[in-house]
């Protein structure tokens, strides 16, 4: 099988904060709504509970992030996909949901440093203040849809692969030293 | 710059997170109706200066349709609701009238 490649390449920028391209990283779209066993199935997956509306819970490398009243994001080891949805499949067996690996659909950056809340705040509508830790935004960068949380002294930015090159571009150019807000 | 609460998922949206759907509330002439009154769901629609209710679509976020009243004077928003219901709730009535003492929905409430 051939080797998973990310959008970019593992592109990075030293600016005032630091740009890294990451992943590939496998994500799930999980879409159900008022399932019973819909707890249960993305522990066994994330090893988290359920994500509370606009709130990501982390466990290391998986997560679960709530996206919508209805959908939710699973993050997992991109080689365990399969195996994910292999266990998504069983849990939820007679349910009415749906699970979608889009891992390859995806293009992840982490923004890092001190000051990597400004890189994004020259880019998205978003209130930094008040975005609480373990909080999911989604938005828009610019012009093109985009997610984001803290994590770990930076953020994490999930957007379409389509666009990872625009996305790389904004991040790189909000970030040049001297632009600091 | 309209900033609107998106009932689903509590963001405080700004106008360009959002697309907008215009009237709201509107009740579909299909088949069978008259000429008359499918021309008045397609086309006829109201223009206020003053109350308005509007579909609003959340879609750099949730992607969910939520209905919005505000007042297309002076841009104040009077509240935002889910778009499960035919007409605005209550609640949002009495807000509106708290702050537009004259004024009184249109559409008649149901019997």
């Amino acid at each position: 099988m051939s080797d998973p490649v990310s959008a970019l390449n593992g592109a990075s920028f030293n600016g005032f904060a630091t740009i890294r391209e990451i992943g590939p990283l496998g994500m799930i779209t999980l879409r159900a709504k008022g399932v019973k066993a819909l707890d249960k199935a993305v522990k066994s997956v994330t090893g988290t509970k359920l994500a509370a509306p606009r709130r990501i819970e982390i466990n290391g490398d998986r997560a679960c992030g709530w996206m919508s009243p209805d959908e939710y994001l699973l993050v997992v080891p991109y080689a365990e996909v399969t195996a994910a949805l292999a266990s998504l499949a069983k849990a939820l067996a007679g349910e009415h949901y749906l699970a979608v690996d889009v891992s390859d659909a995806r293009a992840i950056f982490r923004v890092e440093g001190d000051k990597a809340a400004d890189v994004l705040r020259k880019l998205a509508p978003v209130d930094f203040e008040a975005l609480e830790p373990g909080e999911l935004r989604r938005t828009r960068a610019a012009q093109v849809a985009a997610a984001m949380w803290a994590e770990g002294g930076g953020f994490t930015v999930v957007c379409f692969r389509s666009v990872a090159g625009y996305v790389m571009g904004l991040l790189t150019h909000s970030a040049q030293r001297g632009s600091e807000l | 710059m309209l900033i609107l609460e998106c009932p689903y998922c509590g963001v405080k949206a700004d106008e360009t997170e959002l697309s907008p759907g215009y009237e709201a509330h509107l009740k579909r002439f299909g088949p069978g109706a008259s000429p008359e009154e499918f021309e008045a769901y397609m086309f006829a629609r109201k223009n206020p200066k003053g109350v308005h209710f509007e579909r609003w679509r959340h879609t750099y976020g949730c992607g969910k349709w939520f209905l919005a009243a505000r007042c297309t004077a002076t841009l104040e928003v009077f509240g935002t609701y889910p778009a499960q219901v035919s007409e605005p709730p209550a609640d949002i009535i009495a807000k509106i009238q708290a702050r537009r003492p004259g004024w009184t929905p249109d559409w008649k409430a149901p019997k």
